[in-house]
């Protein structure tokens, strides 16, 4: 039994949340645009500069005790004396129409759950809608704790993208489970993996800003980029990303092995997704791992975080498609 | 002479030396873990033996050039080719080499002292300076409880200086991370050495005791002997199957939605019988096997008889499904009936119409309106006595049997109609239809040891990510003004740690507050 007119509300949500999204993209497009005319001026400042200053507030409690605090910089908001308050004002509606497109998608998923009775994660449409949310709200969440403006523009546009993708292709209507996905393992295992795959989305999208970033540093040739958050301190956002996704993923192989254990008598049977959901787990461990080695630059280590991050496009995109096992009724 | 014998000797040793250092460098680690990521891709592109035997032997017949070739490299059994075992096996020693050593490193970090405070610790990465009215011994004093109260271990060199240092546990939980994942391996291995798997088709009504006799196919690990298998029994009673009849959205139509066996099972010979339940992602645990519902279908129950109606034949036939709806194929083999043996092989249609183009084929998969629709052979069932499938008649040694009008024999049967089979051959009658449930049996001795080490290794992953190691070195000197004492903090941490300051900040901001002075 499935509730057409809550299925339709749930969509009527998911459009809604593609209007507001595409407003916060074109507010983070002008944002980053906004950093343009500043160039001329910013091109000869010191970049630490900005940050020296910001730590001297920082400082407070030592100051009180009139003594001064030196130290070594640390990443904070980068300074926005000279971003015209248009651009401000932009990102600032940038912020908040991406935590309303969030929203939006948390009441167009539990409408959707509603009207089919079940946990709404059962075919790429819902994997994808869900997926966009826990992005954009995870997006939210840590731009709270950190300046992400330059950031934003890079999540709202993958996500319109991903949301394009699944009422244009991945559409499937709202229906029950076939008995082999009836198992709370679904709810725990697809969940996990979808919200550790919405943040290596953030971590991946850090990590290519970062290296073209990077590049124009090395390059010495000034951009928009000069305003961002300086190299380093951009490819530890990605790094600190993908150390929370990483032990979520590993937790979505455990899960899914033991469901496996529960619906196919065998906890690993090298199915093409269980194949590709550990290639990617090897691949991230790869990256997590050559950060720690010696000799092996953090541009080498990113690129390959970023192929980690292709393994899950190919995941999603190809293998639930094209490729023959057990996971291919996750219907289409 | 003796340096002619000693010197490749010595050689040959440095040599093995550095072959070790090399294969458990962080560097070989970091290719192997790449080439394993590499590795394992094959297997989800080509068919896989392992998993689907016919799929592999279709493709190797359509690509005639590559598919040997890809046969010979074995890119249809990736999981079990060398190259693949030596690239896991490689990483392991390299696992096993390197995590060792730290092992006993860190186990003596652990009972060892914080290092010496350095004479300048404003020079840290990290650190900030105040100056306080109290005296160095009250400062040292101060700062050596306000660090104990944020779990730091601290100890001190001298007279002037306290060291302090936490966050043990990020190389403790980075060492159970690694040494877990032997532990990973050991369980997949147990398994695989004492572990076995058998598939069994057990009409309703029918009863299966769990010997090795009654597998339709049966996978035994090289370590199992497979006379010892527990032995237990299984009736199955019951199976319930529902498909979706209504059509609530696209393709949803027929869709499956519940399967369920209900099944009575002794754990011994002569135990008391006990009734349960197996559903797919619900399987039934006897001892030493878990038992799960992977598969379903018709068994339509016939009748054969000779042309005096004695029964040849009488019971269950399962057919097997060849899609969603159920058209299913299967055999139905007479060896007594005289003076030919006869065999009739065709379709079950659970609900079933004869298409203009496909003939005769089922278009729901419940059993709505079944018939059978057969053929008959006659002639030797079992030529050479070689083992046959049950689903599929051989018939190098049988002849069809044919009308007058020399067309096949075409049987149509719904349940409860007999036919006439020509020249005295007797009769076959469709009596009802039956379900058959699908088990798979499966003994695994190594789950526990794989889950309970996987499970270690995502906590101590966690606590590797998460715990900072820092190292806080406290240094005080008298101020200029009689009384008051300049204190500097420093701090150091292992790898990039945005927090450090912070935590040197609060720090400093504590002791002032503990003495006072703010
Ligand atoms: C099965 C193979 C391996 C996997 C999946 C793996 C995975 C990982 C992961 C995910 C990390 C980062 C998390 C953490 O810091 O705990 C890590 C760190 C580390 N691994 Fe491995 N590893 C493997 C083999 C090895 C080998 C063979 C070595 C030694 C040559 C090694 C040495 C290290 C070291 C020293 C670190 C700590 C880096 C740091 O200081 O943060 N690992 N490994």
């Amino acid at each position: 039994m499935t509730n057409e007119t809550l299925a339709g509300y749930a969509n009527v949500s998911l459009y809604s949340a593609m209007a507001v999204f595409t407003i916060a993209m074109l507010c983070y497009a002008v944002y980053l645009a906004g950093l343009l005319p500043a160039r001329d001026r910013a091109g000869d400042r010191e970049p630490e500069l900005a940050v020296d200053r910001e730590l001297v507030s920082a400082g407070a409690p030592s100051e009180t005790a009139g003594t001064p605090v030196s130290g070594t910089p640390r990443p904070g908001r980068p300074d926005e004396s000279d971003v015209p308050s248009r651009a401000r004002a932009a990102a600032g509606i940038g912020a908040t129409t991406t935590w309303l497109g969030g929203m939006l998608l948390v009441v167009s998923i539990a409408l959707r759950g509603l009207s089919v009775d079940r946990w709404p994660l059962g075919n790429m449409f819902e994997f994808a809608v869900m997926g966009s949310m826990f992005t954009s709200i995870a997006f939210s969440v840590w731009a709270t704790k950190r300046d992400l403006r330059w950031l934003g523009l890079f999540i709202t546009g993958p996500i319109l993208l991903v949301l394009g993708m699944a009422v244009r292709v991945w559409y499937t209507e709202a229906a029950e489970l076939l008995p082999s996905l009836q198992s709370y393992w679904l709810v725990i295992h697809v969940t996990v993996a979808v919200l550790a795959s919405a943040i290596f989305t953030l971590g991946a999208a850090a990590s290519a800003v970062y290296l073209v970033k990077d590049a124009f540093a090395r390059s010495g040739r000034s951009s928009f980029l000069d305003r961002f958050p300086d190299a380093p301190s951009l490819e530890r956002t990605a790094y600190g990303l993908h150390i929370v996704a990483f032990p979520l993923w590993t937790f979505t192989l455990i899960a899914g092995a033991i469901w496996a254990r529960q619906a196919w008598a065998s906890y690993w049977n090298w199915d093409p997704k269980e194949v590709w959901t550990f290639v990617i787990w090897v691949v991230y461990a790869a990256y997590l791992h050559s950060r720690a080695t010696s000799g092996i630059s953090r541009q080498t280590a990113t690129y390959i975080a970023l192929a980690g991050y292709a393994c899950i496009i190919v995941n999603f995109a190809v293998v639930n498609v094209f490729f023959v096992g057990q996971h291919s009724y996750s219907g289409l | 002479m003796a340096d002619t014998i000693t010197q490749p000797r010595l050689g040959l040793v440095g040599w093995l030396r550095w072959m070790w250092r090399q294969l458990t460098s962080m560097r070989t680690a970091l290719f192997l873990l790449l080439l394993l990521a590499i590795g394992a891709l094959p297997g989800s592109i080509w068919p896989q033996r392992s998993i689907d035997s016919a799929r592999t032997a279709d493709y190797i017949a359509n690509h005639p050039k590559a598919g040997p070739w890809l046969d010979r490299f074995g890119f249809f059994e990736v999981y079990a080719s060398p190259w693949f075992a030596a690239i896991y096996l490689l990483l392991f020693v390299s696992l096993v080499g390197c995590v060792l050593p730290r092992s006993k490193v860190h186990w003596t970090a652990m009972r060892s002292r914080p290092p010496r405070a350095p004479a300048r610790p404003e020079r840290l990465p990290s650190s900030g300076r105040a100056e306080l009215e109290a005296t160095s011994e009250e400062v040292l004093d101060a700062a050596r409880e306000v660090l104990r109260g944020k779990r730091f271990r601290t100890d001190s060199h001298d007279e002037t200086s306290v060291s302090a240092e936490k966050g043990y546990l990020k190389e403790t939980g980075n060492l159970v991370f690694h040494l877990s994942l032997i532990f990973v391996i050991i369980g997949v291995a147990v398994g695989h050495l004492w572990g076995w798997k058998g598939d069994v088709i057990i009409p309703v009504g029918k009863t299966f005791s769990n010997t090795l006799l009654q597998y339709d196919t049966f996978a035994p690990g090289p370590w199992v002997d497979p006379q010892k298998l527990s032995p237990f029994s299984l009736k199955v009673d019951k199976l319930d199957a529902t498909f979706e009849e209504n059509v609530t959205g696209r393709g949803q139509f027929g869709q499956p939605r519940d399967f369920t066996a209900h099944v009575t099972t002794e754990a011994v010979p002569g135990a008391p019988p006990k009734q349960s339940t197996i559903k797919v992602n619900h399987p039934l645990e006897m001892t030493d096997a878990g038992v799960f519902l992977l598969g379903n279908g018709y068994a339509p129950v016939v009748t054969v008889r000779d042309k005096d109606g004695n029964k040849t034949y009488s019971g269950p036939v399962p057919f097997l499904a060849q899609d969603n709806n159920y058209t299913s194929v299967g055999a139905i083999k007479v060896p007594g009936a005289g003076p030919k043996q006869l065999g009739f092989s065709g379709l079950f249609l659970p609900t079933a119409i004869i298409d203009k183009d496909k003939g005769p084929t089922s278009i729901f998969p419940d059993a709505k309106k079944p018939a059978l629709a057969l053929t008959l052979f006659e002639g030797t069932l079992f030529p050479g006595g070689r083992p046959q499938s049950v689903y599929v008649l051989d018939t190098a040694e049988m002849t069809q049997v044919k009308t007058d009008k020399d067309q096949p024999l075409r049987i149509w049967l719904e349940p409860g109609k007999t036919f006439e089979l020509p020249g005295d051959r007797g009769s076959i009658t469709f009596d009802s239809v039956d379900r058959f449930a699908g088990l798979s049996i499966r003994h695994d001795p190594g789950k526990f040891i794989t889950l309970a080490a996987a499970l270690l290794a995502l906590a101590g992953l966690i606590s590797s990510l998460v715990v900072r190691r820092r190292r806080v070195f406290v240094r005080v000197s008298p101020a200029p003004e009689a009384g008051r004492t300049v204190v500097t903090v420093g701090g150091l941490a292992k790898g990039d740690d945005d927090g450090l300051q912070e935590v040197v900040e609060d720090i400093l901001a504590t002791v002032q507050r503990r003495l006072g002075s703010a």
